[in-house]
């Protein structure tokens, strides 16, 4: 099997066409992170400098569409309710045009917020900005960003929840939690980079 | 044991009168086939789901692919990332789809996304070309029609 492997390692990718000019962009770990201002379904805009107890962030890019983010909401909840009270509140950010996406809309985004409880500030990045500066891709995307002393935050951790997005049971490796949990402990986090399949974001047209 | 297990499915084809099944691949069980399957003619594997509408969109596009091109000279594979194989299963049969369509039985994406190509972010659609020579090119998003012609002319260097 590893002969298949070292196979498509060495493949040459004579040409990549992109489609999406944002995924060049956008932050790697170890980069500082900005923060924003958007508006969340409580009606009220939200920024990460609002939540002064707060020791980092696990930001999420999520939507109301995607079944892969639906798959992945009660995790998105329950993580909320396990970190926020420890200094790693989740923020969760639609990056979805809401006229390719109506389903992602802030009206939608409201009820869907009330429906399933969320409990986590659920923002609206209506000009796309955040999501490209961030370089999200797709939903669900995770960053983790770690509170520096000097208020900075750096981040910690890009990619996915856990290694089984069709049932959280079975998931048996838990990157978010074990990235928070050891930001918590001052350690390293033992895997910073991971990817996940998802929905791609709905851009707007240009 | 593969042979027998390829009877089996085949036999079923004949006796099962219901929505004709789509075949289950570990991630190590994909990249054999396309390893295979590229060795003996330009191969196109796109990444799709019923859920994921830019695929929806783009596949008849790759269906005509295989209706252009000789079987010995071009072949598509559609490897369905759905949840549940069943949608894909009615899917195929809804849109009498030509190509040959595989479910890729895999949880955990982050174990194979970059052996597929390291400039994959994850999301979909998306499209690899591999040539018999091994050489391979990687293209995530939606195509035109226009744009996937192109691209497999381009890549392959073959104008019908």
């Amino acid at each position: 099997m590893k002969r298949y492997v070292a196979f498509f390692s060495v493949l040459t990718l004579i040409f990549t066409i992109s489609a999406n000019t944002a995924k060049q962009e956008g932050y790697e770990v170890g980069d500082y992170a900005t923060d924003f201002n958007l508006e969340g379904v409580d009606g009220k805009k939200v920024s990460l400098s609002d939540y002064e107890d707060a020791e980092g962030f696990i930001v999420i890019f999520t939507c109301n569409t995607c079944p892969y983010a639906k798959m992945y909401e009660q995790r998105i909840i329950k993580l909320h309710k396990t970190y926020a009270d420890k200094g790693y509140p989740v923020v969760a950010i639609n990056p979805n045009c809401s006229e390719r996406s109506p389903g992602d809309s802030m009206s939608e985004m409201k009820k869907r917020a009330q429906e399933k409880g969320f409990g986590f500030a659920y923002l609206q990045d209506e000009t796309q900005d955040i999501t490209k500066a961030y370089g999200a891709t797709n939903t669900p995307h995770v960053y983790i960003l770690d509170k520096e002393n000097s208020g900075k935050l750096k981040v910690a951790y890009i990619g996915t929840i856990d290694n089984n997005y069709k049932d959280a049971d079975k998931a048996n490796v838990h990157y978010v939690q074990d990235a928070v949990d050891a930001l918590m402990q001052g350690n390293s986090v033992p895997e910073t980079n991971t990817k996940a399949i998802g929905c791609t974001i709905k851009w707007k047209m240009s | 044991m593969k042979k027998l297990l390829f009877i089996f499915c085949f036999s079923g084809l004949f006796f099962n009168g219901k929505a004709q099944d789509i075949p289950s691949y570990s991630f190590e069980e994909l990249e054999e086939k396309i390893i295979t399957e590229s060795e003996e003619r330009a191969l196109v594997v796109n990444f799709w789901a019923t859920w994921c509408a830019p695929c929806i969109k783009e596949l008849p596009y790759f269906e005509s692919l295989t209706e252009a091109y000789a079987p010995d000279k071009l072949k598509v594979l559609l490897v369905s990332l759905d949840m549940d194989k069943e949608r894909a299963v009615k899917f195929k049969e809804k849109k009498k789809l030509q190509s040959d369509v595989a479910y890729l039985d895999e949880v955990d994406f982050n174990k194979w996304i970059d052996k597929i190509s390291p400039d994959w972010s994850g999301a979909i659609p998306a499209t690899l070309m591999i040539s018999p020579e091994g050489n391979s090119s990687f293209y995530e998003g939606e195509f035109t029609k226009e744009e996937l012609y192109e691209q497999v002319k381009r890549f392959f260097n073959k104008t019908d």
